[in-house]
C-alpha cells in the first residue's frame, strides 16, 4: 500500500489531488445551492479552449485556461443581466462558444495526446511547476471561501435579504464566479476538464443526503470529495486508468452507498 | 408624538399611469399600522417605496429623520417581504444559521459566529418562542414556525420598525392567533413600531391601532377604533362603488 507513495509523481498527484478535493466541493456547495451547477460545466469547456489555445500559442496551458475561463466568467455575469429572465441562456451561449473555440484550436494543432491528458486528467504528468501553481491558487481559493463563507451562505439562502443586511451582493457574485473559473483551471490537471464539474457537484449531492445543517453540508462535501480523490488516485495508479474517470466513478459509488445506507436506516426505523 | 416615517406628496406609477398620486403618510413611534386596500392598489408598492427599494417619481420619504436616499442604518429596519418563505425548502440550513445570518454586520473580518452572537440568537428565538427548534432545518418547519424564524431574524439587529408584507399568507388560523400575540409583544413590550400589509381587513382593524387604506391613488389613515367599512369602500373605490359592495 505504501509503495504507491514512494514514487515522486504519485506524491505530487496526491498533494494536488487533495487540494483539488477540498476546493471543488467547497465551491460546489454554493453552486448547487444557488442552482448554478451548470456554470461549472460551462467554464470547464471554456477552459478546454484555453488549454488548446495555450498549446497552440506556446503558453503554459494552466495560465491560458485560467485567462479564458475568468474572461468567460465575467462575460456570463454580464450576459446574465442582458437575459435576466433566461439566466441559463447566458450559460448555454458560453458553453457553445467554449466548445466551438476548443474544437478549432484542437484541429489547428497536432498535439491530441497532450489534450487527452487535460480532458481526462493525468497523474504521471503533474510537474513541479503544476504543483506550485495549484498550491498557490488553491490557497487563495480556500482563504477566499473562508472569508466569504457567511455572505455566500446568506446569498444562497435569500439574496434580497442578504442585500438588505449589508452583503455586497454584486461584487461577491462577480468574485465568486471568478473563483469558480480559478477552481476549474486548478483542478483540470488532475480530474480533467470534462469531469471537474462532477467533482464540484457529486460530493455535495452525497452530503445533502445526510446533513443536518449548512455547516455539516459544507464539511461533509469536502470529506466526500477527499475520499473520492484518494480512492480514485489509488485505482488510477494500480489500474493504469485516467484519474478523472476513477475519481468521478468513486464519488458516484460513494453517493449510491450513502443512498442505500440511508434507505436501510429508514427501513429499520419504520 | 415622534415620527418614524414621513411620506410626503408621493407620486408613483409606471409610464405616467400613477397608482399613487399626491399620497401622504405619517407613521409614529409605537404605532401598529395596518395597510389595507383592494388588490392592485399599491399596498406592497407603498412598503417598497417607504423602504427605498422603489423610487417614487415625485415626493419625499423621511425615515428615522433622514431622507430615504441617504438612509444607511438598515439594522434599525426589519422587512419581511411576501417572498420570504419562497426559499428552497430543502435548503440545508438550521434555524440558528438563518437567524444568525442577519448578524452579518456585527461579525468580525472572517464572519464567524462567536459566543455573544449565539446567546443573542437564543434571546431572539426565545422572544418568538422557537428556541427549542434552534438546530432544526428551516425547511422542515411549518409555515407559521418559519414565519416566526424570519421575525427572529429581523429582531436580531434590534430594529425600531418592522415592515411586513402579507405575512400571514399560507399560515393556518392557529398560527395567525399566535402571530398576533407575538406582534402585540413586540409592539407593547419591546416598543417596536409595526407596519403590516394585510388583505384581512376584519382582523387587522382589530389588532392594529391605526389603519391606512390605500385606494383611489391616495392613502387614508384612520384610528382603528373609527374604522368604518362602508366609508372604507367609498374611499378606496370612489363614490360609485355600490356595485362592488356585495356580501356573500
Amino acid at each position: 500500500m505504501l509503495e504507491i507513495l514512494s514514487y515522486s509523481f504519485m506524491q505530487r498527484a496526491f498533494l494536488a489531488g487533495i487540494l483539488v478535493a477540498i476546493i471543488c466541493p467547497a465551491i460546489g456547495v454554493f453552486l448547487v445551492l444557488r442552482r448554478m451547477s451548470m456554470i461549472g460545466d460551462t467554464l470547464s469547456h471554456v477552459a478546454l479552449a484555453g488549454v488548446a489555445g495555450g498549446m497552440l500559442g506556446g503558453i503554459y496551458p494552466i495560465y491560458s485556461a485560467l485567462g479564458f475561463s475568468i474572461l468567460a466568467a465575467v462575460v456570463i455575469e454580464k450576459l446574465r443581466k442582458q437575459y435576466e429572465q433566461y439566466a441559463e441562456l447566458s450559460i448555454a451561449i458560453m458553453l457553445s462558444a467554449g466548445i466551438g473555440l476548443a474544437t478549432i484550436f484542437i484541429s489547428l494543432g497536432n498535439s491530441s495526446s497532450a489534450i487527452f491528458s487535460y480532458l481526462f486528467g493525468s497523474i504521471g504528468l503533474v510537474s513541479n511547476h503544476d504543483i506550485f501553481i495549484i498550491f498557490i491558487l488553491s490557497l487563495l481559493i480556500i482563504i477566499s471561501i473562508i472569508f466569504l463563507y457567511r455572505s455566500l451562505f446568506y446569498m444562497a439562502f435569500d439574496e434580497e435579504a442578504a442585500r438588505l443586511a449589508g452583503v455586497k451582493v454584486k461584487w461577491i457574485n462577480l468574485y465568486f464566479i471568478i473563483l469558480v473559473a480559478m477552481t476549474i483551471a486548478v483542478s483540470m490537471r488532475i480530474v480533467g476538464v470534462l469531469l471537474v464539474s462532477s467533482l464540484m457537484v457529486i460530493p455535495v449531492a452525497t452530503s445533502l443526503q445526510i446533513c443536518k445543517s449548512f455547516k455539516q453540508t459544507f464539511i461533509y462535501s469536502i470529506i466526500f470529495g477527499v475520499l473520492s480523490v484518494l480512492i480514485g488516485l489509488i485505482a488510477s495508479f494500480y489500474g493504469d486508468l485516467a484519474p478523472g474517470g476513477t475519481i468521478v466513478v468513486s464519488s458516484v459509488v460513494i453517493l449510491f452507498f450513502v443512498l442505500i445506507l440511508k434507505g436501510i436506516k429508514r427501513k429499520i426505523k419504520s | 408624538m415622534e415620527k418614524v416615517l414621513e411620506a410626503k406628496n408621493i407620486y408613483f406609477g409606471y409610464d405616467k399611469n400613477y397608482i399613487l398620486e399626491d399620497a401622504n403618510l405619517d407613521i409614529y413611534k409605537g404605532d401598529f399600522l395596518g395597510i389595507v386596500g383592494p388588490n392592485g392598489s399599491a399596498k406592497s408598492t407603498l412598503i417598497k417605496i417607504m423602504l427605498g427599494i422603489l423610487k417614487p417619481q415625485k415626493g419625499s420619504i423621511k425615515m428615522l429623520d433622514s431622507p430615504i436616499e441617504k438612509f444607511n442604518n438598515w439594522g434599525k429596519l426589519g422587512y419581511i417581504s411576501q417572498k420570504v418563505r419562497d426559499f428552497n425548502s430543502s435548503f440545508p440550513a438550521t434555524v440558528e444559521e438563518v437567524v444568525g445570518a442577519n448578524l452579518y454586520n456585527n461579525m468580525g473580518f472572517f464572519k464567524f459566529l462567536k459566543k455573544e452572537h449565539k446567546s443573542r440568537i437564543k434571546e431572539v428565538l426565545d422572544i418568538v418562542n422557537m428556541s427549542q427548534y434552534q438546530n432544526h432545518l428551516v425547511g422542515n418547519l411549518s409555515g407559521g414556525q418559519q414565519q416566526r424564524v424570519f421575525i427572529a431574524r429581523t429582531l436580531i439587529s434590534n430594529p425600531e420598525v418592522i415592515f411586513m408584507d402579507e405575512p400571514l399568507v399560507g399560515v393556518d388560523v392557529n398560527s395567525q392567533e399566535q402571530f398576533y400575540g407575538l406582534m402585540e409583544k413586540l409592539n407593547k413590550e419591546l416598543g417596536i413600531t409595526l407596519v403590516m400589509v394585510s388583505h384581512d381587513i376584519g382582523v387587522i382593524t382589530n389588532r392594529a391601532n391605526r389603519v391606512a387604506c390605500v385606494g383611489n391613488k391616495k392613502i387614508f389613515v384612520h384610528s382603528s377604533k373609527d374604522f368604518n367599512e362602508q366609508e372604507y369602500i367609498k374611499e378606496v373605490y370612489g363614490e360609485n362603488s355600490s356595485l362592488l359592495h356585495h356580501r356573500h
